[in-house]
């Protein structure tokens, strides 16, 4: 078997060829992954110290960041779990007026960039909470219900925001300070997906994971499923809580209007997209839909003709997603690596023990 | 009947609203034996399984050592040693081999036990030593049927609960499942099977009950049981 040459490979460009054997080099390497983050986070401080880019493309990059922990989040809730939650900017908007209200109203003048990081905290603690109260009881019913309960959460957000005087109404809180920055934009996206991947990986998380695959068997394999909802669902609010307070102090002006349905379904496109039940495919869903939005603006009218059109197609051609439950090396645990690289083996060579 | 019962149940009724599928029925099973519940479709013997693993709710009682299982949730039900193996197997399709069966081993902490448990199951099942990487949802009927009683053995199951093993398999994988049964119920662990294959259940087991609409309308010893003219016509095929 070895010593035979792949026949149908060698018409290919060698440039191609080594490409891909680069690429197989840095993917399979453990250390590749603290090396990006270092060199990531140390690049999120140049970029603004030195205007390494323009300030319009730094201001892509932090909404990048921003829509991978919302894409990420929701896709612990609707991809790894199987449910289908599709109010996120209801828990977006909960973050976001914490957080610009404690910024703008309760922080001392000044004191802004030093207190951000707990105005940031404050507003995923809300939207944890609201989350949590969601989800008791939704969560005694299954499936469509959810999505029902959470489309009415996020409308009920709305508009209690737009009739709370006190908090601006439906005209927002203007004159946010432009707190957020590329290193905390970078800090929190990376905890996201920290802070998931590792739950996911879990024995708790292999818990979410049955659900998503029989809920019933999950129950008599002693999996407390109400237990492992609860505490996705908290966690999966609790980023879309950090995300949107990032995202108010990012947009200096916040208003019921920004978080309506049109925001949610933002983020499902960016978790289908990407592909449900992957943290690859979250941070690339997250990062394609936002450059192709901002690269299509010139189109004007046509964006949102084109992009629908991108949706469509991806979906007869790849309907799990780009990286539908599939994971990329980096994110898999060392012990679990060897599982899926025997099983990818097993898979191109099936009848080897024949 | 006897009051060291490992499980027992009195006057169970399941209802799907209007419809009854369980109507007052009341049976005991005792430690290291294997039962069998035998009937035909919409008797009620999977509804009566439902109902010890706490998935549908019930009037009656269910007791298992002697506590009342009715206000049990059904991961504590598991935890105390009941292990359902449900209809239809109900494999993690998208997860491992291995993944399945660490899910039996959730509310577990004793690493070193769990440990031993997955040698015994691999000595027991080594087919699916050989695949514990692959997904669930790629194994054979046959294996899947033998991960899901790997399942309820990697929970710790005193008293194991099987909803139709030998359903949708070829007749020598029925024999391999009823031959594995056999050997973990020799090493202790007792069996209520629910089958609609009779002959075979009622050759695995020491005693049977057969339902009808809802109620038991025989029991006995299976050697009763295999005699009976009622049986022979009705479920052994004359």
């Amino acid at each position: 078997m070895a010593d035979k040459p792949l026949t149908s490979q060698p018409e290919k460009p060698p440039t191609l060829e080594r490409l891909r054997a680069g690429w197989e080099k840095i993917a399979s390497n453990r250390k590749a992954l603290p090396i990006a983050l270092v060199v990531g986070f140390l690049l999120s401080f140049a970029i603004p110290q030195f205007e390494l880019v323009n300030p319009y493309v730094q201001l892509i990059l932090m909404y990048i960041g921003i829509n991978i922990i919302l894409t990420i989040s929701l896709n612990l809730v609707n991809g790894y779990m199987g449910e289908f939650s599709v109010g996120h900017a209801g828990f977006m908007a909960v973050g976001a007026y914490i957080s610009a209200l404690l910024t703008t109203r309760v922080f001392p003048l000044g004191s802004g960039a030093w207190l951000f990081p707990l105005a940031v905290i404050a507003g995923g603690v809300g939207a944890g909470l609201v989350g949590l109260v969601v989800a008791v009881p939704s969560f005694k019913t299954r499936g469509d219900y959810l999505a029902i309960v959470t489309l009415a959460l996020n409308m009920i957000v709305k508009s209690v925001i737009e009739n709370i005087e006190a908090i601006g109404g439906p005209r927002g809180i203007p004159g946010i300070d432009k707190l957020t920055t590329l290193p905390w934009t970078f800090f929190w996206t990376v905890l996201a997906v920290w802070v998931i991947r590792n739950f996911v990986y879990s024995n708790f998380g292999r818990g979410v994971l049955s659900i998503r695959e029989d809920e019933i068997a999950s129950d008599l394999m002693s999996v407390n499923t109400r237990q492992v909802k609860l505490l996705a669902f908290t966690i999966s609010s609790f980023f879309a809580g950090i995300a949107g307070a990032l995202f108010a102090h990012v947009l200096q002006f916040i208003s019921p209007r920004v978080f309506d349905i049109i925001k949610s379904t933002d983020v499902l496109i960016m978790v289908y997209l990407g592909g449900i039940g992957s943290i690859a495919g979250s941070i690339l869903g997250a990062t394609i839909y936002t450059v192709l939005l901002e690269v299509l603006r010139p189109l004007g009218m046509w964006r949102m003709v084109f992009m629908p059109l991108v949706l469509v197609l991806l979906m007869i051609f790849r309907p799990r997603g780009i990286m539908g439950l599939r994971e990329f090396r980096w994110f898999i645990p060392y012990r679990d690596l060897f599982a899926s690289r025997l099983w990818r083996q097993k898979k191109e060579v099936p009848d080897a023990s024949a | 009947m006897n009051n060291h019962a490992l499980l027992s149940i009195k006057d169970l009724f399941v209802s799907y609203g209007n419809i009854k599928a369980v109507k007052g029925i009341s049976f005991d099973v005792h430690e290291g034996e294997i039962v069998t519940l035998i009937g035909a479709n919409g008797a009620g013997k999977s509804s009566t399984l439902r109902a010890i693993s706490g998935m549908v709710p019930y009037t009656g009682q269910i007791a298992y050592k002697g506590t009342d299982l009715r206000k049990m949730e059904a991961d504590k039900i598991v935890a105390l040693g009941i292990a359902q193996v449900p209809e239809g197997r109900g494999i993690f399709g998208n997860l491992t081999v291995m993944e399945n069966l660490k899910l039996a081993t959730w509310q577990r902490k004793d690493k070193p036990e769990i440990e031993r448990d997955f040698e015994r199951v691999f000595s027991i099942f080594p087919r699916l030593k050989e695949r514990s990487n692959q997904l669930g949802g790629t194994l054979s009927g046959g294996e899947q049927q033998m991960l899901a009683v790997a399942r309820a053995l990697m929970s710790r199951g005193k008293l194991m609960l099987l909803d139709e093993p030998s359903m949708g398999l070829a007749p020598v994988l029925v024999r391999e499942i009823f031959r594995v049964l056999k050997e973990i119920n020799q090493s202790g662990t007792t069996i209520l099977l629910v089958e609609q294959n009779a002959n075979m259940a009622l050759r695995l087991a020491h005693r049977g009950y057969v339902l009808e609409t809802g109620t038991i309308a025989l029991s006995g010893t299976t050697a009763e049981l295999l005699g009976n003219p009622r049986v022979k016509e009705a479920y052994l095929g004359g």
